[in-house]
């Protein structure tokens, strides 16, 4: 059953033709990777988990992968200045490669490998790794991703290390004509390891096409805090970010995503709770405007029993925004005493904003608690008016109760510089709207 | 200080104030006292701006100002205050920054530069201690898992920080224990004052043993039906309402 070829599906397949001889190792990877994409096109309506953001229609065209260049090399390095990063352990792609010139990584402590996913895939044993069999293995834009890797970070924790710096990823973009770029990296934290990942994923505007994945292995004990920056502006520009995590026995992940400036984005993670007693924690918040696009899906495999799951989500649309939050949590049948819940909640600003919410439980064990809530609403008239019966104006209170929610979401992330600097950029996308 | 003069106002198609005429003169107390559903919050809400109620008809001047030109902020920024009835729990909003935003506003509304932090947290402290607000109730969001005594307490704390002209108290004995009916009732009267009016609306003559009104009104039916002096009120507590609402039918 092959559907005719949209022209963005035919340049891929002639790009990856074309490039093959060219990108570095794992070729059966990517080989293989490439027929699934080719047997099942771009993300669609007619896909079930990618009914409400139509890749199809959004890519009429596939943009050609570049090489950033010296003037682009130059406008990153001034881009990671003003970012910021503090004391973090910095690993950069640009344009899709490793870039270890951008990266400082001398802080890291004795032990941790930090390297470029080119480099370690020189193993063949590492091209396992980094494609986790049976985790969005079904995904096309998962396959796309492992077909075209153009570069990444290649990571690993020793068992008992707890690394004190976060470890920013900054994949970045560089401005100018129309590209793509698609990393792909791996974190390997080791038995009782523990660490924080910021990644920050942006572009400098324009028709930029980026599709980054991240796999995370966390062993027996291990803790990641996982904060993740989304920024790619650009109407028409489009960004989709897969997460792939496992989780060992006892294993804690907790994970943060702000999402805003943003054209198009499709955020996806699929983690698996592989062993028992494990907790993991998926939480975000979205603030879109305008036309943009934002979708957030989860899906959660509880393999094990005794485990815990967490997501919440809170998204604040105004314009003509369009928000999507669809979120899975399957228990398989041995998963006894699973407890999930799981929350999405927006916030509309405009008669023509839309949200989708749509949270889904397979259970198969029988001894488990589960639950889901999803609400979709406006600010409350009551609560304006209580506010301004104490001399707020309008504006101020709804600013103030907009806060309220946005810092609700805010207020899990667990990094205190983190999270301030989250909720200031929050304030800052708030307050902008209010002198609207 | 306050002239409510013929006020027609209704919500959808429910007339709830029909024709109410009322006078509250600089420094006095007036109890409004009436029926459940007479239309006694809808009146603290029409004085105090909530766009639900539409007036059809009359005036509300604050010292000669007309309150219907103003919405609900510029209101209380012009001294009008109202404790409600059933205060709102704004989950995510911590009690702190809110006060700080209401004392703020009415600073800048009034041509006065916004407090200093230090200013600002001595005086809410001040007013908390009075009040028995526990330094706890001020580190949770505003209102949110308060008990019905509590938010009544929090509110009587705002008026005491804001400083209005007229405050209007919705039922604020509701939901209070004895020992909070004292200490919020001397938190008020510690507030009366000769430019000061107060709306004080009320079931009870219970918290107008602490409260001593000037002037008692009886509101019915969306009108004021009689007014009268303090003996009002212990004459209501033993015949009832029944002399006031038969008019009706
Ligand atoms: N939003 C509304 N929609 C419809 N009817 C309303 C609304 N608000 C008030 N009413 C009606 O208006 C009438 C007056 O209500 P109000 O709350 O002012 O009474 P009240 O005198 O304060 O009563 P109580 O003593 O029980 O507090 C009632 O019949 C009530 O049902
Ligand atoms: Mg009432």
């Amino acid at each position: 059953m092959t559907l005719q070829r949209t022209s963005a599906e035919a340049a891929l397949a002639a790009d990856y033709a074309a490039r093959r001889p060219v990108l570095f190792g794992a070729t059966k990877m990517r080989d293989d990777a490439m027929a699934r994409f080719l047997e099942a096109g771009l993300p669609n309506r007619r896909v079930e988990e990618w009914h409400y953001t139509d890749l199809r229609a959004r890519m009429n065209e596939a943009a050609p992968l570049r090489s950033a260049d010296a003037a682009a090399i130059g406008a990153a390095r001034e881009r990671l200045t003003s970012l910021e990063l503090g004391e973090a352990i910095v690993v950069v792609m640009l344009d899709g490669e490793f870039n270890l010139g951008l990266s400082s990584i001398g802080a890291r402590p004795q032990g941790v490998e930090i390297g470029s996913l080119a480099t370690a895939l020189l193993d063949p044993a590492n091209a396992d790794l980094i494609a986790p069999p049976g985790l969005g293995e079904a995904d096309s834009i998962v396959s796309l991703n492992a077909a075209f890797v153009q570069g990444g970070a290649f990571i690993r924790i020793p068992a008992n290390m707890r690394v004190e710096r976060p470890i920013a990823l900054v994949n970045l973009l560089s401005g100018g004509p129309r590209h793509a770029a698609y990393t792909r990296s791996f974190i390997e934290l080791g038995v009782g390891a523990s660490a924080t990942v910021w990644e920050i994923s942006e572009n400098s505007g324009g028709e930029t096409q980026a599709n980054d994945a991240l796999v995370i292995k966390l062993g027996d004990l291990a803790e990641c805090d996982h904060i993740a920056q989304v920024h790619h502006r650009g109407e028409k520009s489009i960004a989709v970010h897969t997460l792939l995590a496992t989780m060992g026995r006892s294993a804690r992940f907790d994970s943060f995503a702000l999402v805003k400036d943003t054209g198009f984005v499709r955020r996806q993670m699929f983690a698996r709770l592989e062993r028992e007693e494990s907790h993991i924690g998926l939480r975000g918040l979205s603030l879109l405007r305008g036309e943009e696009h934002a979708d957030t899906t989860l899906v959660i495999d509880h393999a094990a029993g005794h485990c815990e799951s967490r997501e919440f989500y809170r998204t604040i649309l105004d314009g003509s925004a369009t928000g999507v939050f669809q979120g899975k949590v399957c228990v398989r049948q041995g998963a006894q005493k699973t407890d999930g819940g799981m929350k999405s909640q927006a916030l509309m600003l405009s008669d023509d904003a839309t949200m989708y919410n749509k949270p889904e439980l397979e259970i198969f064990a029988d001894d488990v608690v589960c639950g889901h809530g999803a609400t979709v609403g406006q600010l409350d008239d009551n609560q304006i008016f209580y506010l301004q019966s104490r001399g707020l104006s309008r504006a101020e209170a709804q600013s103030m109760l907009l806060q309220a929610f946005a810092q609700e979401a805010l207020d899990h992330i667990a990094d205190e510089t983190l999270r301030e600097r989250f909720a200031s950029e929050a304030h800052a996308w708030l307050s902008m709207r209010s002198k609207a | 200080m306050l002239e409510i003069k013929n006020l027609h106002a209704s919500i959808g198609d429910k007339k709830i104030l029909d024709g109410l005429t009322l006078t509250v003169k600089k420094g006095e107390v007036a109890a409004i006292m009436g029926p459940n559903g007479s239309g006694k919050s809808t009146l603290s809400y029409v004085i105090s701006g909530r766009e639900d109620y539409t007036v059809t008809q009359g005036e509300v001047l604050l010292d000669g100002v007309n309150l219907l030109d103003m919405d609900a902020s510029e209101r209380a920024n012009a001294g009008v205050f109202l404790a409600f009835q059933y205060p709102l729990e704004i989950p995510g909003v911590a009690t702190m920054t809110f006060l700080k935003a209401a004392m703020n506003a009415h600073a800048r509304a009034n041509g006065q530069s916004e407090l200093q932090t230090p200013d600002f947290m001595r005086r809410v402290r001040e007013a908390a201690q009075k009040l028995g607000v526990s330094q706890d109730m001020l580190k949770r969001p505003l209102n949110v898992g308060f008990s019905g005594g509590e938010k009544k307490r929090m509110e009587i704390l705002q008026m005491a920080l804001l400083q209005p002209k007229l405050g209007i108290l919705d039922e604020t004995d509701s939901g209070l224990d004895i020992d909070a009916l004292r200490v919020v009732s001397e938190g008020v009267n510690a507030l009366r004052a000769p430019d000061r009016a107060f709306l004080v609306i009320t079931h009870y003559q219970r918290l107008l043993d602490y409260i001593k009104p000037d002037t008692v009104h009886v509101m019915a039916r969306g009108r004021i039906v009689k007014t009268g002096g303090p003996e009002l009120a212990l004459e209501l507590e033993k015949s009832g309402y029944k002399d006031y609402v038969g008019e009706a039918a």
